[in-house]
């Protein structure tokens, strides 16, 4: 067995030990990847609800008069105009426009934010905010006395209302404050599969009685890491260190959509230069011709030369071939052929848009107008 | 871990099961169950020779492309077609419905080099410790 001593643990591992499920190191976490196996677990949130312990993830709550504070000018995009019991998905970028992170800010309050933050670069954004938020903005690390479950899938309204007993009306990214238990629980209209599905933050010592609560109800099956990646590729969403990192700039990861040209933020001008002088490299999404998946780092040709490298490829469950993504050095349009090869194994597949999986309960169209402002 | 008897072993968790002068290959349990649902496999093609040890077919999960090498040396009699569209078969049952290929045999010696049932047994084990 590998040594698992030094990695973080949520508190549902004993939970995830009971289950059955395989454990594996995610960001410095050892995280449950599977219980039931990653199809079945991707089929049952397509079509059910699926809950996930993402406690790994890390939050911040912060203290900001944006009259006074910069904390605005630290992030993509506008949160001048987000209403209170909103939430919106963006970026932190360095000087070079390349992204530190991506998250989800919610507005608690006029004043009062809560940043929802990648595991692995919790600890870098934590240092980041500090050295550059100005004395009229307050930072406070709540990610370890604070637990986040998510559950996902067409079922998971009805699911949350019946176990608990409430009204969860609720539009997409936004977020309430519900009595659940005795507790005052937020719970946001978000997710990272495509499905209608819950995000809720608890209290550490409140999840495993949240977590065995839902799991209660026998439309909710556990599902691991394993299946919330093939479940955002499908959709498109990139995943941060795979797709996006402080290398890779919104507008070649195609995500421009997310930032507010109209306001001033860290890393504007390195992006302005870059439209500019136009992009070098961009990421394109491909569909292959066989279940047959190009993997990450497989390389990417066009018309015989190599072009780029795969950043996330898998099988999809619900269509049945390859799919991926990753970063090419040339402009190519929809629908073009392109081909892996990768020792003995070539396959075949064609330049396509995002998302993969067009029949999710989530649009796409949707994510995008609930973050822009 | 389901181990059959009269089969032979890899190190590698590729099954070989000998009558007279052909051989079924496969891969085993426990092989199935670490890649976790497989999606596709490359089988070799009829007539191909194999060489003992020599990557004979690649399986993919979800996870993970991983090879898959050859218990025996031989030429290729015949591949399992059905792993083509449902190659799930292979963890639903990897000794019988999840057959690989049937080749003739190019040398019996070779099944020296690989472990009988209760030595593969005794393997598995310690590799789950």
């Amino acid at each position: 067995m590998e040594d698992y001593a030094n990695l973080k643990k949520t508190p549902l591992i004993e939970n995830h030990n009971k289950l059955g499920a395989r454990l594996a190191p995610f960001g410095g976490w050892l995280m449950p990847i599977q219980y039931s196996g990653i199809i079945d677990e991707h089929n049952w949130v397509r079509s059910s609800a699926g809950l996930f312990d993402i406690c790994h993830m890390g939050e911040f709550e912060v203290e900001a008069d944006l009259s006074k504070s910069n904390l605005e000018y630290l992030l993509t995009f506008n949160l001048n105009n987000m209403p209170c019991g909103s939430c919106r998905y963006g970026f932190m970028l360095n000087n070079d426009g390349g992204i530190i992170d991506d998250l989800v800010v919610y507005r608690i309050s006029t004043a009062r934010w809560m940043l929802v933050v990648n595991a692995a670069t919790a600890q870098g954004d934590e240092e980041y905010l500090r050295q550059n938020i100005n004395n009229d903005t307050g930072l406070k690390n709540i990610s370890s006395e604070t637990g986040k479950i998510d559950l996902q899938g067409p079922l998971s309204k009805k699911i949350i209302e019946k176990t608990f007993g409430i009204n969860l009306d609720l539009e997409y990214y936004t977020f309430g404050y519900f009595k659940i238990l005795g507790k005052n629980i937020l719970i946001s209209r978000t997710g990272y599969t495509g499905e209608l599905g819950y995000e809720l933050y608890l209290p550490a010592e409140e999840v495993e009685t949240f977590w065995e609560e839902i799991l209660g109800d026998e439309r909710v099956k556990p599902a691991g890491l394993g299946a919330r990646d093939t479940l955002r590729l499908e959709m498109g969403y990139s995943l941060y260190g795979q797709d996006i990192d402080n290398t890779t700039t919104p507008l070649e990861a195609g995500l421009s959509y997310f930032i507010d040209w109209d306001k001033e933020f860290n890393g504007k001008e390195a992006l302005l230069k870059q439209k500019q002088e136009g992009l070098k490299r961009r990421i394109i999404c491909f569909a292959a011709d066989s279940r047959r998946a190009p993997r990450h780092n497989y390389r990417i040709n066009y018309k015989g030369k190599e072009i780029g490298a795969v950043t996330s490829g898998s099988f999809s469950p619900s269509l049945g071939i390859g799919i991926g993504m990753g970063y090419v050095n040339e402009d190519i349009a929809l629908g073009e052929g392109i081909m892996f090869r990768e020792n003995s194994i070539v396959i075949k597949a064609n330049i396509t848009k995002r998302p993969f999986y067009k029949n999710g309960t989530v649009k796409y169209k949707e994510i995008k107008n609930a973050c822009s402002g | 871990m389901l181990v059959p008897d009269n089969l032979l072993f890899t190190k590698d968790h590729e099954w070989a099961k000998i009558e007279k002068d052909t051989a079924t290959i496969g891969i085993t349990d426990f092989a199935q169950h670490s890649l976790g649902d497989i999606t596709f496999i490359d089988l070799p093609k009829p007539k191909a020779v194999l060489s003992q040890s020599k990557i004979c077919a690649t399986v993919e999960s979800v996870k993970a492309a991983s090879d898959v090498y050859s218990p025996l040396s031989g030429e290729v009699l015949k591949i399992n077609g059905e792993l083509a569209n449902s190659p799930e078969l292979v963890n639903k049952s990897p000794y019988e419905a999840g057959w690989f290929a049937v080749i003739k045999i190019a040398d019996l010696k070779e099944k020296d080099a690989l472990m009988d049932t209760a030595k593969y047994k005794e393997y598995v084990e310690t590799l789950s410790k």
